[in-house]
């Protein structure tokens, strides 16, 4: 079982490299040594700020557009292509499909996370000269955008498990638009009664809540981060995460492969 | 030859623990975090900056601001704090977001302009936020209703007060009352009749639940006010001319001085204290009264959106 | 022992957006294929035979009925480990070259690591592509790409294959290998269960086939059995420029070539038309029976249901 699961898995990140997907990296370094630079000479004070600010953000964006893009395909393509027809009449359970490709994917994003960091890293280095103890927290705000990923890539896999690449595309898009305000939501529902209050609440709690594992502003500040907040945005995107996947696996199981 | 049970069993499963794990988690997050969200918010202090970083959908970013200043203040006040330092802030965003928002110009007033714990206590911002909504919509006369309200009420300043009726009342479609409150301001200024007027005309005025409750529960408050005043001096009469204290109302009706037992404005009779003190039978029910409570009462926080 | 064991399988598709439709792509279909043998499975496009193999293969679930190939339930993954199939018109990922495929379907088939290396020399060599094994497979044609399809279908040695069209997308040569291959296939007592509109691959190989046209299945059985059960016919050959309009009667179809008349005409009428020849005065040349092919079976046992079917709509 984990053995078919880690080799879908690893097929499915060799996919991503051969689509060259790592390449955003080189608009990336691109991006962040222009920032560095420019940075470098306009201002003292704010430098860092810039840096971090701007660098988690292209992190979590790239992220977030490579999640999107190919988690839509993970699954309708196959099907589309007809690939899934070899791989499901051998001894591989619809669900280890499902899993394996999310962990493919979700591999594939921490590998390109990872050297984003170092791009941040680096710029970090350059445009202050030292790191500051401060600077630990940038990892945590990268931590926590890899926990974004884990939810945006399972959601993706979701919707492509039953509907077109385009309108996943649309579905992924919107949820994570509207999980970037879930917590604006909440607040909505609160301010309104009866009937609408329950379902705007349950929309608000089903909804995906990437407020909190947003922290660049306060990273970019030096602010430093609770370990109740690591530890509850720790089990919360991967329950969250579980859960989207629990959806996929479901709605996989039991959809006719035309 | 069906999707196996055991397996859709299982993953069923798996997803409803997941979403009740989520809700828990969101949760606790949420404690975790009062305010973090906020104070993040704001390192975009500016206004003219976020209006065009909203890439045009500025109203919809009023109107999640809005529910933001609101959350915020709701949860201060719940929390009894006497600070309220991204209120102001917040208002001020919201309405350079939308100026035609008249809901935060309304509340707005309501929030900033109350002494703690009843509000921020800041009613010269609160003027500011008053004076933006007048220039950005001359034709509100709530606006500078508003506005002479929160000076008369919290600044105490009469003049002022007077000046801000007198100018709404030039609104077309005003109301009739404004008028008539700009000319008795000059006169009856600090006087408990003007403020039931003023009370009065919000209540009548206002097409929302909340502010209605709000001024109804104000007017409760100064008929109370009013109420123990008179019942205690009347104790202190009887005091006077018997040399001891009534020992119920019941005395002060056979002396003559009352005519049944005395009531208050939700209908439950006042309780007279053994030290001739007059309490309200439960001072939770009566927001802002500032005669017949306890000693050392505490009142809870009011509740000034109906919601809560 | 039964290698499949189809028990009143049956899939109705709904079709259309707002308003459902129901298809009917398969009718109920009971058949059974014994272990060791080369089944075909045949019939015109649409017919229902990839809802079959679909079926078998758990892709698609059915409306109703049941199957049991080797004698497992068809979601059971000791059973999968013991098949291979090829789609129809397979696709694979293309970012992958043959061999990288053949070694990730090991993986998933439970190959040992040790044997994968060998066995995929050995699937390679054996459809004909030892030496493009580092080639990427979007580089590969149709019929490489169907070659590649074979070779992941039999890599992990499995008792039973099922080929969805395996000659399509093939040359000649190509066809011959692949005929080759499955009687190998049968040789090593492994069965066969495949899929074709092509009647003469069938009659070649097959030791029994079914017919099933629009989702029905319309015979079973022998090659031998279901052609002989078709009217046999006979050719006639004489010397002449002219038919005998008594023969005409007989309903033969002639044709005039030169100074021969060639006529193929029903067995039951032969005696007549050669009593009408000698009337004549005909020379005779030849009189030899026309071995009837699977394929006269198949028209014969699809006109009856197109005729049925064009009374009705």
């Amino acid at each position: 079982m984990t053995g078919r699961i880690v080799h879908i898995a690893s097929n499915t990140f060799r996919e991503a490299v051969r689509d060259r997907v790592l390449y955003n990296l080189i608009a990336f370094a691109l991006l962040m040594s222009g920032a560095a630079i420019l940075v470098g000479q306009i201002s003292i004070e704010i430098e860092r700020l810039v840096v971090i600010n701007l660098g988690l953000t292209a992190v979590s964006l790239f992220g977030t557009v490579i999640a999107i893009f190919i988690g839509i395909g993970l699954v309708s393509k196959e099907i589309e292509r007809r690939t899934l027809y070899t791989v499901l009449s051998r001894p591989v359970r619809r669900w280890e499909f499902i899993v394996g490709k999310f962990f493919g994917l979700a591999g594939t994003l921490v590998v390109n996370a990872f050297f984003m960091a170092i791009g941040v890293f680096g710029a970090l280095l350059y445009v202050s000269r030292h790191f500051q103890r401060a600077d630990s927290w940038v990892l945590v705000a990268l931590y926590f955008i890899i926990l974004e990923f884990l939810i945006i890539t399972a959601l993706a896999l979701l919707f492509s498990s039953f509907s077109s690449p385009l309108l996943s595309a649309v579905f992924a898009f919107a949820l994570f638009v509207i999980g970037s305000f879930a917590e604006d939501l909440r607040g909505f529902a609160a301010m309104t009664h009866g009937l609408m209050r329950w379902l705007a609440t349950g929309a608000a709690y089903l909804v995906p809540n990437f407020s909190a594992l947003n922290v660049i502003s306060s990273v970019a500040h030096q602010q430093a981060v609770s370990r109740e907040l690591i530890l509850y945005n720790t089990a919360y995107a991967l329950i969250y995460a579980t859960m989207a996947l629990c959806g996929a696996v479901l709605i996989f199981e039991h959809r006719n492969l035309k | 030859m069906r999707p196996s049970p055991r397996i859709t069993i299982t993953f069923v499963l798996l997803l409803v623990l997941c979403m009740i794990g989520s809700v828990v988690f969101l949760r606790r997050l949420d404690r975790v975090r009062t305010g973090a969200t906020l104070e993040e918010v704001l390192y975009i202090s500016s206004p003219q900056v976020l209006k065009r970083m909203s890439l045009g959908y500025d109203g919809l970013l009023a109107d999640i601001y809005w529910t933001r200043a609101v959350q915020y203040f709701g949860g201060k006040l719940h929390n009894r704090e006497r600070r309220f330092d991204l209120l102001a802030p917040l208002l001020e965003i919201t309405t350079t977001l939308d100026p035609h928002l008249l809901v935060a110009y309304e509340y707005g007033a309501n929030f900033m302009s109350p002494k703690p714990p009843d509000g921020a206590g800041m009613p010269k911002r609160a003027i500011e936020l008053e004076e933006f909504g007048i220039r950005n919509n001359p034709d509100q006369w709530r606006l500078y209703y508003n506005e002479g309200f929160i000076y008369y009420m919290d600044l105490k300043d009469y003049a002022g007060a007077a000046e801000a009726f007198a100018r709404g009342s030039q609104v077309p479609n005003a109301h009739p009352y404004l008028k008539m409150l700009a000319g008795q301001m000059a006169e009856h200024a600090g006087d408990v009749q003007m403020a039931r007027a003023i009370w009065s005309t919000t209540y009548q005025t206002t097409q929302d639940k909340s502010v209605r409750d709000n001024a109804a529960a104000h007017l409760r408050a100064i008929k109370v006010d009013e109420d123990v005043t008179a019942l205690e001096a009347l104790v202190a009469r009887y005091r006077e001319q018997t040399g001891l204290l009534p020992l119920s109302f019941s005395d002060l009706e056979r002396a003559g001085m009352l005519r049944g037992i005395p009531v208050d404005p939700l209908g439950n009779p006042y309780r007279l204290m053994f030290d001739g003190r007059v309490e309200v039978f439960n001072p939770d029910d009566l927001p802002f009264i500032e005669k017949g409570t306890p000693p050392g009462y505490v009142a809870p926080p009011p509740k000034l959106l109906s919601s809560d | 022992m039964t290698a499949i064991e189809i028990l009143g399988l049956e899939k109705t598709y709904s079709v259309g957006f707002w308003r459902k439709k129901p298809k009917c792509a398969l009718k109920p279909l009971h058949l059974r294929v014994e272990e060791g043998e080369i089944f075909g499975f045949l019939g015109p496009n649409g017919a229902g035979k990839t809802t079959t193999l679909k079926l078998l293969m758990g892709l698609v679930f059915p409306t109703a009925g049941s199957a049991r190939i080797l004698g497992m339930e068809v979601d059971d993954p000791r059973m999968k480990a013991q098949i291979g199939f090829l789609p129809e018109q397979p696709y694979f990922y293309d970012y992958l070259t043959a061999r990288e495929l053949l070694n990730y379907y090991g993986q998933l088939s439970g190959v040992a690591s040790k044997e994968r290396a060998h066995k995929i020399d050995e699937v390679l060599q054996r459809v004909g592509l030892p030496e493009v094994g580092g080639v990427q497979l979007r580089k590969f044609s149709k019929g490489m790409l169907q070659r590649v399809g074979i070779a992941q279908a039999i890599l992990h040695d499995p008792k039973l294959v099922f080929f969805d069209e395996p000659m399509s997308g093939l040359d000649p040569m190509g066809r011959r290998e692949v005929r080759d291959l499955m009687e190998q296939l049968k040789q090593e007592g492994k069965t066969v269960f495949f899929s074709t509109h092509i009647l003469s691959d069938a009659e070649a190989l097959c030791d029994r086939v079914a017919i099933i046209h629009k989702g029905e299945l319309r015979g079973v059985g022998a090659v031998a059995d279901l052609t002989s059960s078709v009217h046999g016919k006979v050719e006639i050959v004489w010397q002449g420029t002219t038919v005998p309009s008594s023969l005409r009667a007989l309903g033969a179809e002639c044709h005039v070539t030169g100074d021969t008349v060639r006529a193929v005409l029903s067995e039951a009428n032969q005696d007549s038309a050669i009593e009408a020849l000698r009337r004549e005065r005909l020379r005779l040349i030849s009189v030899i029976p026309v071995r009837t092919s699977l394929e006269d079976y198949f028209v014969q046992k699809l006109q009856p249901s197109e005729a049925v079917a064009g009374v009705r709509s």
